[in-house]
């Protein structure tokens, strides 16, 4: 069956070619369609079909509830399709030899870069990090990636511009890729090799290595795609949820200012407040950034929501205990005191000259 | 055929062992399936992007979760 499909593929190729662009092309649009029909849809259903009144609480609320649900649904499909497709052409093992022999300084500012661009979960931080200790990467450059990778992603940034605008989406960013040189930088000044478990310099790297995404064709890009999409909305559905529902609840029902005189620019512990809380806790992107809209809406200060929003993606407990491994305490909690400082640091600038 | 499945533990990894199965049975192939969860040993291996899949001590696929149909290529060629 597969041989038959990719003999006539190859007996076709131009028209396949010429499918596959119509296929995209037809999907793009598709997605435009139902990202323009979301907000008419929800105005329609709430406020005509069910008559409910745009002020009331039940009416804000659920309006809240559905269109964000469908908006984010659209945005992270969307955003995860093309990324993925995008690092299929990129690896950690080729990170890993740019950044072989770097010295410090340039190379915390190419780690950071890198860490957006290179395909990675959590799950990889630890086989990543002896990977690049072992194979020479200063510490302090390695944790430049490791920071950056999980603060820095597609669906943070691609959700903070659908939500908030094209200015916090690229403030965010550069937020972000700042804390992660300096803070590696920093990391790396303060000489603490030693607080590494010893069993990762004594790794011996062997075997050839195999980069991943060499040499795939389109059609293999186009279902690791797919097949991501799937992974991650499944992964993230539950936070989402919650998080929306969170966001529809202190939509409707919190009074208009409840947070400016708690959280606002006026407050001046309000970054180091969000901070505290945010570092426990566990979510990603999708699942904190309706809750992130909702509080913006009641007042809450930018860089206080930035901050919080910060503090929970790139740093968990979860995370802690995988780094752990590899990381002695000591080196763990200068890791999370300098990374938490950095995400303070930007709430309180951010709040300054926002 | 050794085949050994790196990975700590995570969705991929269970992902890659299913899809390792299906294709030794598809293949009619017989061969002991190793997970791995040390992270040094997995790091030994040069691999940074879980899961990876090595055949008979050699590394053939890292950081990502191929078809059933995928891993029986991969297999065959290896065999062969």
């Amino acid at each position: 069956m597969s041989g038959i499909a990719s003999l006539t593929g190859r007996v076709h190729a131009p028209a396949s070619r010429r499918g596959r662009i119509g296929v995209a092309v037809v999907a793009s649009a598709v997605w435009l369609a139902a990202y323009q029909a979301n907000l008419p849809l929800w105005d329609w259903l709430v406020y005509d079909v069910a008559g409910l009144d745009p002020d009331s609480r039940w009416g804000s609320g659920l309006h809240f509830f559905g269109y964000d649900t469908v908006k984010i649904l659209l945005l992270l499909g969307g955003i995860i399709f093309v990324v993925t497709v995008l690092r299929s052409f990129a690896s950690v093992e080729r990170t890993r030899a740019v950044l072989g022999g770097r010295r410090e300084g340039v190379g915390n500012v190419l780690a950071s870069l890198l860490g957006v661009a290179t395909p990675f979960c959590s799950c990889s931080a630890v086989p990543a990090f002896i990977g690049f200790v072992a194979a020479g990467v200063p510490l302090g450059v390695t944790l430049s990636f490791l920071i950056a990778s999980p603060l820095v992603n597609e669906v943070a940034v691609v959700l903070l511009y659908g939500l908030f605008g094209f200015k916090v989406a690229a403030l965010y960013v550069a937020a972000g890729l700042a804390i992660a040189i300096v803070a590696g930088w920093v990391l790396g000044r303060l000489r603490l090799e030693r607080w590494v478990e010893p069993f990762v310099y004594q790794t011996t790297l062997r075997g050839q290595v195999v980069v991943a995404g060499s040499a795939m064709p389109w059609s293999d890009r186009s279902a690791m795609a797919r097949g991501e999409v799937v992974t991650i909305l499944r992964k993230v559905w539950p936070y989402l949820l919650v998080g929306i529902g969170l966001g529809a609840v202190i939509h409707g029902w919190a009074p208009e200012d409840l947070f400016t005189h708690y959280a606002g620019p006026s407050n001046p512990f309000g970054p180091l407040v969000a901070v505290l809380i945010g570092v426990p806790l566990y979510s990603n992107a999708a699942g904190v950034l309706p809750l992130v809209e909702a509080l913006t809406d009641k007042g809450m200060a930018m860089g206080t929501v930035l901050a919080f929003m910060m503090s929970v993606v790139a740093l968990s407990l979860p995370e802690m205990i995988l780094l752990r491994r590899v990381l002695r305490p000591r080196l763990l909690a200068t890791f999370v005191g300098v990374v938490a400082t950095g995400i303070l640091a930007v709430g309180y600038l951010f709040n300054a000259v926002l | 055929m050794h085949i050994k499945v790196l990975g700590p533990g995570c969705a991929n990894c269970v992902n890659l062992e299913k899809a390792t199965r299906q294709a030794l049975a598809d293949l009619g192939i017989e061969a002991t399936v190793e997970k791995v969860t040390d992270y040094a040993e997995i790091a030994g291996y040069g691999v940074m992007h879980t899961p990876g899949l090595v055949v008979d001590d050699q590394v053939v696929m890292s950081g990502r979760v191929p078809s059933s149909r995928q891993v029986a290529e991969l297999l065959s060629a290896t065999a062969r």
